[in-house]
């Protein structure tokens, strides 16, 4: 683009676009460019914003990979709440999509309904689920428990049922979203594929199987994408349902103790600041990775 | 709309009507729960088993609440907070993504880029210098540390570009021709032409805004400058065991928002949706 009259009359003449671009960059640069390098170098030091960053090379990463028990409990936490939260929220979503793409009655009040959660925050959802699956006959999950025979679980104070109480709810609040998003795939999907596997005669499962699957695949792809960086990001839920339970961020026994939740309490309520942005860095660089592990392994399971 | 599986017979259109009807309900039963737990009265919820029934409603836990927390200041605060930002959003991103959508300027593909990649990025990695920048600007315990920070998302300055794309050049052109300034086409030919867009982007931001937590948790420690997920999980933490009280809460911090989505239903949806296939 440069030209005779030189990159500094460029810049003069082209003074309005750089008005424009201005304040969302000026913006950017201060609260997430350098936040972001900022992070990278604070990775490396140890930092309790009293005294001065000391420079202590890799020690941090060193520490939490060989010397960190409660970080690879977090980890654990983090990767069995993300394995069972995105596809059994993700397969129920589908359903819940393919029924209310047939034609059927009250479309937008079954939208709405599923969209309530979508819009609540995660705090009221969360205190709200902390009284469902509250101990004891009070909690309506233990009331209905009871009723078909099973014996009550006291959820949220026990080290073995907070995570999947935790789990639960996080399948229930994220199921309207990737409902409308797959059924935004399913839309795109035209009605001549069905037309002519009806008249070869296949059966609705046959169509669901063959058709839908394979072309609802970039959707589909997308909202386990999604599902899954959201997952990692585990945070808010655990800090609500375990809350008073114990010292520390995550419960009883770390029994919920998740990456965010552990980065935050490393980082705000320890202040130990190098060691939580080297935690930062660790969720970036898995959230990266499972990235990438979804694309391949989507590609090469179906080659259309 | 296509209906892929055609239903074929009565059979399995009892099952679709069966499956989203379980659906729905599981969806409406914590919040019907919490609503009615609202009412009860704490002698209710300890001697009965969980009902749906309440013999004598009352209004404590309201009062409880309300005489507790400054509740009213916290929903001016969240609603000042979410309708700034969201005001800053769609102008700085409508203005940004004109300018990288219509103009040519030295080096517009390399800083929209960079712009576009830090979506990617775990909000988490920005977190701690993000504090460490508000504390010492001295912005800790202020508005300025709920709203500066967030008043241009990435997301915005793509989705407006993406929209103000496909406006046709000519019409920009002809503007030109007619004596119109940079900002005269912006403000008379682009914003009329984008706001859909625009919706979008100002529904995706408020309710971000009005739900957002670990931001305000980590730069709010003051009582009176708490937004209303920040109240109630402080709320959470003193009082949770008093159930009735809680769910008083819960239902002031949910209610606006679900009477805001049945109103608007059709436009969060859509909104919603499209930011997030399009973020």
């Amino acid at each position: 683009m440069p030209s005779k009259k030189g990159i500094l009359g460029e810049l003069i003449e082209q003074r309005y676009s750089y008005l424009f671009i201005a304040p969302a960059v000026i913006l950017f640069s201060i609260f997430v460019f350098v936040p972001v390098i900022a992070s990278f170098f604070l990775s490396f030091t140890r930092y309790n914003m009293l005294s001065a960053p000391v420079w202590v090379g890799l020690d941090n990463y060193y520490n939490i990979f060989f010397k960190d028990p409660r970080f690879w409990k977090a980890l654990r936490n983090t990767t069995v709440y993300a394995i069972g939260v995105v596809p059994v929220g993700i397969s129920i979503s589908l359903l819940l999509a393919v029924a209310i793409d047939q034609k059927i009655k009250f479309k937008n009040f079954y939208k709405t309904v599923f969209f309530m959660p979508v819009v609540t925050s995660v705090i009221a959802i969360s205190v709200i689920w902390k009284w469902l699956f509250a101990g004891e006959k009070y909690g309506l999950i233990n009331h209905w428990l009871m009723k078909m025979g099973i014996s009550p679980v006291d959820w949220l104070m026990s080290p073995t049922w907070t995570l999947p109480a935790i789990m639960i709810m996080s399948v229930w609040a994220g199921l309207g979203y990737n409902m409308i998003l797959l059924l935004a795939g399913l839309q795109t999907i035209p009605n001549t594929f069905y037309e002519a596997a009806e008249i070869d005669g296949a059966s609705g499962w046959h169509k669901f199987w063959h058709i839908t699957l394979p072309l609802l695949r970039p959707t589909l792809l997308f909202a386990v994408i999604m599902s899954m960086i959201n997952s990692f990001q585990l945070f808010e839920q655990v800090y609500i349902m375990t809350s008073g339970t114990a010292e520390g961020a995550g419960g009883v026994l770390d029994c919920a103790l998740s990456l965010v939740a552990y980065l935050y309490e490393k980082g705000f309520q320890r202040f130990e600041m190098g060691y939580a942005s080297a935690i930062a860095y660790i969720l970036f660089g898995i959230i990266l990775i499972a990235t990438f592990i979804n694309m391949r392994v989507s590609r090469s399971r179906f080659e259309y | 709309m296509t209906n892929p599986i055609k239903t074929k017979n009565k059979f399995t259109n009892i099952g679709v009507y069966t499956i989203l009807t379980l659906g729905a309900l599981s969806m409406a039963i914590p919040y019907v729960c919490m609503v009615i737990t609202s009412i009860k009265p704490i002698e209710e919820i300890q001697s009965y088993q969980p009902s749906f029934y309440v013999h004598n409603p009352t209004i404590t836990p309201y009062k409880e609440l309300f005489s507790l927390l400054p509740l009213g200041r916290y929903m001016l605060n969240s609603l000042f907070v979410a309708s700034l930002v969201t005001l800053c959003n769609v102008f700085f991103c409508s203005l940004a993504g004109y300018a990288f959508a219509k103009h040519r300027f030295y080096g517009r593909d390399k800083i929209f880029l960079l712009l576009l990649s830090t979506i990617m990025i775990p909000y988490q990695v920005n977190l701690i210098p993000g504090f460490i920048i508000i504390k010492n600007l001295g912005w800790l315990n202020s508005f300025y540390a709920l709203i500066i920070p967030n008043m241009a998302m990435a997301f915005g300055v793509f989705l407006c570009r993406q929209y103000i794309m496909s406006i046709p050049n000519d019409l920009l052109d002809t503007a030109k021709i007619d004596g119109c300034s940079e900002f005269g086409i912006y403000r008379l030919i682009i914003l009329p032409l984008i706001k859909p867009a625009l919706a979008t982007l100002a529904i995706f931001t408020f309710l971000s805004q009005w739900n957002s937590f670990v931001w305000p948790l980590i730069v709010i420690h003051n009582s009176s400058m708490r937004t209303v997920p920040l109240a109630l999980s402080v709320l959470n933490s003193q009082f949770g065991a008093n159930f009735s009280m809680m769910m008083a809460g819960a239902t002031v911090v949910t209610l606006p928002v679900l009477i805001v989505l049945l109103g608007l239903q059709k436009y969060i949806i859509e909104g919603i949706t499209m930011a997030g296939l399009k973020g």
